[in-house]
């Protein structure tokens, strides 16, 4: 692809296909940006255009304890439940790769189990469990229910993600890893792990932003504490103001933190490593 | 080619941890039995619940195990249920084509026109971050934009286009479609353009060279080879259309429910053999629909190497 002679003529349809992507990122960044600004609306402002004035009152009242459901609580459920599904995410999508990677009895079975997972409607899933909670008469809650009702719906996830991490990768690695004298042990430690860290930190990446946003598997399962999703849902229900469209700017400012910061990290451990093959 | 002193060298080390080495099958099962209980308690085994309790009778205090086909002949009997699949499936359809001409187009220009891997890269990236940002508020994104005051209708009134704002783009089926593309379409965008990274640009030189018109190449090469994707995209957006629960409630007004959406009052009204009844209903049917896609195209046989 990059080999062609960079001052070749464009061809119409290069023209014609940027003009769709320009239109496409236009209509998927529009309504955010609307949103976005109209967050900022003057205290006496409503959900719409005009802007009366301009002010951070709307991102004050979510904060404010009492006033609305309690976004601050939520948005701290949120956070610690989705770090815990990323982790968990990662460790067992990591070892099921390794797995995956030898055909074996039943490898057809889960993995068209883990797709029946992934395609499942959400929120038969989060019914599913709930029902089976019923049954055994255990109490539904956050870390437990609701946990596994994520995990239903990120390990898949997760899982295709890693297939695609470990085609690329080349097992000469390993090889040469296993004929200087490594143990099965040292060679997942310094070899294979190192070299797939950046997929394993987007698989990591990917799963708690789905964690955190996610809506119609939890609604059934999560107890009585309500994650931010649930809370959102609530309000979109009771009230329109535009604290709403503050919430949404916070959680796509948090969203957008976590993709950054993960981005930076792959980045660095990718320019560190071209360094050092430099260097050897 | 190596000696005997290099391949004892080589073989020496290994042989210190022989004490216990399971055999690779059993490494395989050890390696993915974490996933495989998971999924079988959390998913398989809930499923069967379901399915099992949509036998149940039940009244307005609780539910009963039986074995009655009630739930069913009622679900099956009712013009509601067909209504609610007809309207659930043209949404579907509608949204699929539309996704599958953008998302096919977009993987195309990035895959084969962008030139530079970071231009490649940063335009990826500004398609797949908003799929980041929470379903619900993307929804709602749409209302101011969309509403008889909104965004969209004072621009065409700005530019003289219209003089009555239109009133059908807000809470119509309109809304609806527009909300879903919005949510989706990064779903066919990935596996299509993951697809086509992996097609040799050198066949589609070949086809030039050979004479193919550009639309030949387009038919007989590219498409073919992509079809994974295609089948992975189809998947993703037509299960997700089919499983919505909050874009038809929020955007369509009323005038439409979803599928899913019954189920929740049914659910919240603790009717549950019933509702488990709908639930298999449609799972049956999502899949046959996704087994009818798998039977096409071969979509393991593409991620598992």
């Amino acid at each position: 692809m990059t080999a062609r002679d960079p001052r070749e003529k464009r061809p119409w349809t290069f023209y014609a296909l940027a003009t769709l992507m320009a239109v496409f990122l236009l209509f998927l960044y529009g309504p955010m940006a609307v949103i976005y600004l109209l967050s900022f609306q003057g205290p006496d402002g409503g959900v719409t255009f005009p802007m009366v004035g301009t002010s951070t009152y709307w991102f004050a009242e979510i904060l404010k304890p009492g006033q609305m459901a309690n976004i601050p609580v939520a948005f701290g459920r949120s956070m610690a439940l989705a770090t815990i599904v990323s982790i968990i995410t990662v460790v067992v999508t990591v070892s099921a790769g390794l797995g995956f990677r030898r055909r074996f009895p039943g490898s057809a079975a889960l993995f068209y189990l883990a797709v029946a997972s992934l395609v499942m409607p959400s929120l038969l899933v989060g019914f599913g469990i709930g029902l089976g909670f019923k049954l055994f008469d255990w109490q539904a809650d956050l870390f437990t229910s609701a946990l596994a009702a994520q995990l239903t719906w990120t390990l898949p996830f997760g899982l295709f993600a890693m297939f695609a991490v470990f085609n690329r990768f080349n097992r000469t690695y390993e090889e040469a890893a296993t004929d200087l004298g490594a143990s099965a042990w040292q060679r997942l430690r310094w070899v294979t792990l190192p070299i797939l860290m950046p997929g394993i930190l987007g698989v990591a990446m990917g799963s708690f932003t789905l964690s955190y946003d996610e809506y119609a598997r939890t609604t059934l399962v999560a107890g009585n504490r309500n994650t931010l999703p649930l809370e959102i849902y609530a309000l979109i229900s009771s009230a329109t103001s535009p604290a709403l469209f503050a919430i949404g700017t916070i959680t796509t400012a948090v969203s957008f933190l976590v993709i950054c910061t993960t981005l930076a990290v792959i980045l660095r451990m990718q320019r560190r490593r071209a360094t050092r093959s430099r260097l050897a | 080619m190596s000696s005997t002193a290099e391949a004892t060298a080589r073989i020496a080390p290994r042989s210190r941890g022989r004490r216990w080495r399971p055999s690779p099958r059993a490494t395989s099962w050890l390696q993915v039995s974490p996933l495989a209980i998971i999924l079988v308690t959390f998913f398989a085994l809930p499923t069967v619940i379901f399915l099992v309790v949509s036998f149940y009778d039940y009244d307005r205090v609780g539910i009963y195990p039986d074995f009655l086909l009630d739930n069913y002949k009622e679900l099956l009997t009712t013009p509601a249920t067909l209504r609610v699949y007809l309207s659930s499936l043209k949404f579907a359809f509608i949204v699929w084509g539309i996704t599958l001409f953008l998302g096919f187009n977009i993987a195309y220009f990035l895959v084969f026109h962008v030139r530079s891997r970071a231009v490649r890269t940063m335009l990826f990236l500004a398609c797949a971050i908003p799929f980041w940002t929470s379903g619900i508020i993307r929804t709602i994104a749409w209302i101011p934009f969309l509403g008889r005051n909104g965004v969209f209708n004072q621009m065409l009134q700005g530019v003289k286009l219209i003089d009555q704002p239109l009133e059908f783009l807000l809470f119509s089926p309109f809304a609806v479609c527009v909300t879903y593309i919005h949510l989706f379409t990064l779903l066919m965008i990935g596996p299509i353009a993951n697809s086509l990274a992996k097609i040799d640009p050198a066949l589609l030189e070949a086809a030039r060279d050979a004479g193919a018109s550009r639309w030949r190449t387009m038919v007989d090469v590219v498409i073919p080879l992509s079809k994974t994707g295609i089948a992975l995209g189809s998947i993703l957006v037509f299960t997700q259309v089919m499983g919505d629960f909050f874009v038809v409630k929020a955007m369509s007004g009323g005038q439409s429910a979803s599928i899913v959406s019954q189920l929740a009052t049914e659910i919240q009204a603790m009717q549950y053999p019933p509702a488990a009844a709908s639930a298999m209903i449609l799972v049956l049917f999502v899949a046959v629909m996704v087994g009818g896609m798998m039977r096409v195209v071969d979509v393991r046989k593409e991620l598992v190497r």
